[in-house]
């Protein structure tokens, strides 16, 4: 067993991101840029036969009229992935944040020297923002069907009553006034928590621990409700006649369960490139236990809302699922349970063991599925609504390439301005010594 | 049965650890090691091997879960078929919550009387306490001594790795 003496604590320690790495995460942009641009030339050419009988389909739906607008497939596709994309890394970027401000309220110790990692997560939520308002403004009808023209005004032909009901809620003003509004407190309590962060580490004294834990429960007061109310404006809002209370806490879930893998993975990576010299097994074992409780937390959400909607079988609500079960000649059917093999019986069944949870290439293995399995769960929520049967996946994993890419450059450069291990946290030694 | 036990009271958790390591390491068996509170990488330094208890876990519930799909399945779906929400009688999706409680049911009562069982501790089982100070807030190393038992050579390794005290005390067990 490592032992130490108070005289040999953790000492600081530096990241330095080599050109090397930099390189790699922007060859994983140029990839995802190769794929985006295959993407749009097959959607616009029509390759494979799913295109043409969607195009079949969509002429049928053009001539109806009203059904078809906005913009031509591919580019729908474009903007509803870079939406589906965004959602995804802004709202684990978030979860850093939200991992630290829940170990400072819990008084937990074991975390600290993994502490870092959750900080620089939140480096993207202010380019994610700013993509976020973008994409709003410039594809908010091929994303909202409640922002088309006339849908609340009686008088016009696309007048919905059901969306015109909610029109309280879902209105231009209000809506981007809460989108800016969450955006807003997230990157203000992650900025906040941060600067207090890398004060101690330059002064010591406990008086910023007993700060940040004022911070952090008021933080996690307001993520409580932000994080829900999001999950309904940015997530939901997209199947507009539907609805789900169960809604928020899936998304969160979601979330959450990506967020620690992120951190699992980043650790790991670190600690095999000779950094992070006092996190051993123990600290993983936590992380996979994190792992393995919150991935049957998403499924415990996921079934609750499922189950509710199978019993009751009342038509407004189980169209979600007819949509993503067979619906569109079965276009999501597939995904549908490979979402939840992915999320739930992969690492269930892998994480259950106590060894499984301290050896690194499990966890490795697992973190990387939950947040393919997990970005998938949110391709599931966006696509039905959004894209109907003219989904697909080259746009959007080329989509989703740029975003890691971007995310990684953002998120390591972060990770390299400050010391690994938050030398003067009181903590610390609690966390140097811990044991499982 | 009497045996005889030589007794090294320690005033700290953190002396403990280490002297436990070192008296192990000095090639000397401990027979058990009395604490307050549990003491994290205490069953390390004792070189105790972990429970297989999570194996028996997983058995009952699968055992719990078995039975649960059973009982639904038997009686909704052959012994008394009825139409409940217009679902088909073996609906799955509805023997879910069941079927996990069951589970958790069998699995949680299966370890609990396990647990207490290999433990020795059902009903009117007295538990030995070598010095009552353990219970308190003391700590206490029990090292087993037989004829051969150099006793003086164990209080000095006792006193050198923090001891207060070293007793000698004779437990009666039937």
């Amino acid at each position: 067993m490592a032992t130490l003496t108070h005289h040999e604590s953790a000492t600081a320690e530096y990241l330095e991101v080599s050109p090397g790495t930099n390189r790699k995460f922007f060859m994983i942009i140029v990839a995802g840029v190769i794929l985006l641009a295959i993407g749009i030339l097959a959607s616009v050419l029509g390759w494979g036969g799913h295109h043409e009988a969607a195009g079949a389909a969509h002429g049928a739906a053009a001539a109806h009229g009203a059904e078809h607008e906005g913009s031509p497939i591919w580019l729908k596709r474009v903007l509803v992935s870079l939406w589906h994309s965004n959602i995804f890394f802004v709202g684990v970027s978030t979860i850093g944040t939200f991992f630290v401000a829940l170990q400072y309220v819990a008084y937990a110790g074991w975390s600290v020297l993994i502490k870092r990692i959750n900080e620089a997560m939140s480096a993207w939520i202010l380019p994610g923002a700013i993509i976020m308002l973008i994409v709003f403004f410039v594809g908010r009808h091929d994303l909202f069907h409640w922002t088309h023209e006339g849908i609340m005004d009686p008088k016009s032909a696309n007048y919905d009553a059901i969306i015109a009901g909610k029109s309280g809620f879902l209105n231009l003003p209000f809506y981007l006034i809460r989108m800016v509004v969450y955006l807003g407190i997230w990157w203000f309590f992650s900025e906040r928590l941060r600067k207090i962060s890398l004060a101690e580490d330059l002064n010591g004294g406990t008086e910023y621990f007993h700060k940040s834990i004022n911070v952090a429960a008021l933080f996690l007061v307001l993520y409580a409700v932000t994080s829900s109310m999001s999950a309904w404006d940015w997530v939901m809002s997209v199947d507009v006649h539907w609805f789900s209370t169960m809604f928020g806490w899936y998304v969160f879930a979601s979330w959450w369960v990506s967020g620690i893998a992120v951190t699992t993975l980043t650790a790991i990576y670190l600690k095999q490139a000779g950094y992070l010299r006092f996190v051993n097994s123990n600290h993983l074992h936590d992380l996979g236990k994190f792992m393995f409780g919150f991935s049957i937390f998403w499924t415990y959400v996921w079934f609750s809302q499922f189950m509710l909607i199978w019993y009751a079988n009342l038509p407004e609500e189980a169209v979600y699922f007819n949509q993503r079960l067979g619906g569109f000649n079965g276009a999501y059917t597939w995904i549908f349970f490979f979402n939840l093999v992915i999320n739930f019986v992969f690492p269930f069944l892998l994480m259950m063991t106590r060894d499984a949870k301290r050896q690194m290439i499990m966890l490795k293995i697992v973190s990387i599925a939950i947040l393919i399995g997990h970005w998938s769960d949110f391709y599931l929520m966006f696509m039905p609504a959004t894209m109907k049967g003219d989904n697909g996946f080259i746009i959007e994993i080329g989509v989703a390439l740029i975003f890691l890419g971007s995310f990684l450059i953002l998120f390591t450069k972060r990770l390299s301005q400050a010391s690994l291990v938050p030398v003067h946290h009181p903590f610390l030694d609690e966390s140097v010594h811990h044991t499982t | 049965m009497t045996k005889r036990f030589a007794l090294g009271i320690f005033e700290d958790e953190d002396v403990l650890l280490h002297a436990v390591e070192n008296i192990r390491g000095a090639g000397v068996k401990i027979y058990e090691v009395f604490t307050p509170f549990p003491i994290h990488g205490m069953d390390d330094a004792m070189g105790i091997e972990r429970s297989r208890l999570p194996i028996a876990a997983f058995f009952y519930g699968m055992t719990g879960l078995a039975f649960a799909l059973w009982l639904q399945i038997y009686t909704l779906g052959f012994d008394w078929p009825m139409i409940i929400g217009g679902k088909p009688h073996i609906a799955l999706p509805a023997f879910i919550p069941v079927s996990f409680e069951l589970t958790v049911f069998f699995c949680c009562h299966g370890m609990v009387i396990t647990f207490y069982t290999i433990s020795k501790l059902y009903p009117r089982w007295k538990t030995p306490v070598l010095d009552v100070r353990s219970t308190d807030d003391k700590f206490v190393v029990a090292i087993e001594l037989n004829e051969n038992s150099d006793l003086n050579g164990l209080a000095k390794l006792l006193r050198e790795n923090g001891a207060s005290e070293v007793n000698e005390k004779e437990m009666t067990k039937n």
